[in-house]
């Protein structure tokens, strides 16, 4: 346990030294007074738009689903491009040689930095997803259903993502490695959208299509569940919304997500203790 | 091949050798294709035997946002030690391979030497009894590669063993007690360079008053070279040790002046290049 908290911590502190987590809570806090901004804007025009106040929440709530879908978006980007390097990097440069040799198993210095990227992750997602659920509430009084629930989700997609980095990070290089995991989660991406579409086309193969990329890769899938849960009904109901309930995943995604992260945990530990460093 | 304990071990060999990897397989970072290796008779590579194991990589790269104290301490807490013993052993440390007036600067701006140092430091820092250092001395100037090897008869005067891999064969020729040649995998010759002595020795000759019928009589001990430019100087290859009194003897006598008489021992770097043999662009 000690060790691990060894490597956590330094992984930690190198964000905090290479600026990396400073520079990303700096950026948030820019995106929650863009966002902010935007919603007082907004407000104003339907108000006096005369927007019957019943209808004007549905389309603020809207706009804070389009807000949280963009720090889902942040985060899982955030997720990959703050640890593509940590492993495949520290091979490379052959940094990985004076920690491998100490005392230590090679699984503990993989699941250490794991844990330091959960943590830093884990505010990451607590400051920019409650934020614009506190700027949704502060500048439009709008609360959506379940913010616990969608925030655990998104956290969750965000950890997918960031083992799946993990993985591929003991087989390629940085920037293979980044752009796999990006590339896999533009599967998710697309196909969660043509999935979606389905619901103008009846009986088409696109609810399949949308299934498979979630199997590949189910970050896309997580999202559109934690929007179906926080969404006001009414406008899930809408079939014009982009977060309209016409294909929606079940519970049993979740689950499959949960099982997909320590799959891909699993593998990461057994290759990267039996490769060569 | 074995390594006493207690001894300073030469690993030396051409480019593309095996010498790094080798050091790789003994420290588990590299799995071998056939074989088996033991470090202080365990499996090498096994997690508990590496507590101790130090070792100085040959690409010294560490996180270059830590401090060179950070460094050290963070190999020391991986190694499981305690805060109170690194507050006393990491500024010893320090001042060993000269970091103490750096001790506060952040490795990126470390010179090569300055880095090798603090590798030199971490490899160190849990008192290991077996030190595996991999070319310690390639980025050092001449004080801090006097100041390596002093560290390396320090760590075996306390009883440690050092398996030192390096191409400065006049730095293993001071510092190791034994040497091993590899070429392609392969062990060619062990030396123990602690009773090292030739049977047969080249000599270094300057006399005045160096006859031509005074060289030629050197030719039954040995076979005799004249420096083309330097009619004062001869060189005798191959001569019997036991024979020098008595070829000194004969020079003295036949009317020549020596003033200089120099056995010359063979040294590593010819040793390696009679081994190895011509570079064959490895």
């Amino acid at each position: 346990m000690k060790t691990l908290w060894v490597i956590a911590s330094i992984t930690f502190r190198e964000a905090a030294r290479k600026k990396i987590l400073w520079t990303a809570l700096i950026l948030g806090i820019g995106f929650l007074m863009v966002f902010g901004a935007g919603l007082y804007y907004q407000l104003g025009d339907l108000r006096a738009g005369n927007m019957p106040p019943f209808l004007r929440y549905q389309v603020l709530s809207a706009t804070l689903m389009i807000g949280l879908y963009t720090v889902d978006l942040l985060a899982v980007v955030m997720a990959i491009f703050t640890s593509a390097d940590t492993i495949s990097g520290e091979i490379a440069s052959g940094t990985i040689h004076a920690i491998a040799t100490k005392p230590i198993a090679r699984w503990q210095v993989l699941i250490g930095k794991w844990i330091g990227f959960v943590s830093m992750l884990a505010i990451f997602v607590a400051l920019l997803f409650g934020g614009t659920l506190a700027v949704g509430y502060w500048v439009a009084k709008v609360a959506l259903q379940n913010p616990i629930r969608g925030g655990l989700l998104v956290y969750l997609e965000c950890l997918v993502v960031l083992t799946a980095t993990f993985l591929m990070g003991t087989w390629f290089s940085t920037l293979t490695n980044g752009v796999i995991v990006l590339g896999l989660h533009g599967l998710a991406f697309l196909g969660g959208w043509l999935e979606q579409m389905s619901g103008f086309a009846q009986g088409s193969g696109l609810v399949t299509l949308g299934v498979a990329s979630s199997l590949i890769m189910p970050t896309e899938a997580i999202w559109r569940r934690a929007a179906f849960l926080m969404q006001p009904p009414l406008a899930g109901a809408l079939q014009f919304s982009p977060f309209a309930n016409i294909s929606v995943p079940s519970a049993t995604m979740v689950v499959y997500a949960g099982f997909y992260l320590i799959a891909l945990l699993a593998v990461a530990i057994y290759h990267f203790q039996r490769r060569d460093l | 091949m074995r390594v006493p304990r207690g001894e300073i071990f030469g690993f030396l060999g051409p480019n593309g050798a095996g010498k790094s990897t080798s050091i790789k397989m003994l420290l588990g970072l590299v799995n071998p294709s056939a074989g088996e290796a033991f470090v202080l008779g365990a499996p090498a590579g096994e997690v508990e035997i590496r507590r101790k194991i130090g070792f100085l990589p040959e690409e010294f790269r560490f996180y270059q946002w830590l401090t060179a104290e950070e460094l050290i301490e963070f190999h020391g807490r991986l190694c499981g030690m305690d805060a109170s013993t690194l507050r006393k052993r990491v500024p010893c440390l320090l001042e060993v391979v000269g970091l103490t007036p750096h001790r506060g600067k952040r490795l990126q701006g470390f010179s090569k030497g300055m880095l090798q140092r603090a590798g030199l430091a971490q490899a160190l820092i849990h008192e290991p009894e077996v030190i595996f250092l991999d070319e310690p001395t390639s980025g050092l100037d001449p004080m801090g590669r006097r100041l390596v090897r002093d560290v390396i008869r320090a760590q075996r005067d306390r009883g440690a063993t050092v398996f030192l891999n390096s191409h400065l064969l006049s730095e293993i020729e001071v510092t190791c007690d034994q040497v091993v040649f590899i070429r392609e995998g392969e062990i060619m010759v062990t030396r123990d360079l602690r009773n090292w002595h030739e049977e047969k020795v080249r000599v270094r000759i300057r006399a005045r008053k160096l006859m031509p019928a005074i060289i030629a009589g050197l030719s039954r001990w040995a076979a005799c070279d004249q420096n083309q430019t330097d009619a004062e100087t001869v060189m005798l290859t191959g001569a019997p040790r036991d024979s020098l009194p008595e070829i000194l003897s004969y020079l003295v006598q036949s009317g020549s002046e020596p003033f200089e008489f120099t056995p010359q021992r063979t040294s590593l770097e010819d040793l390696f290049m009679e081994i190895v043999g011509e570079d064959r662009g490895l």
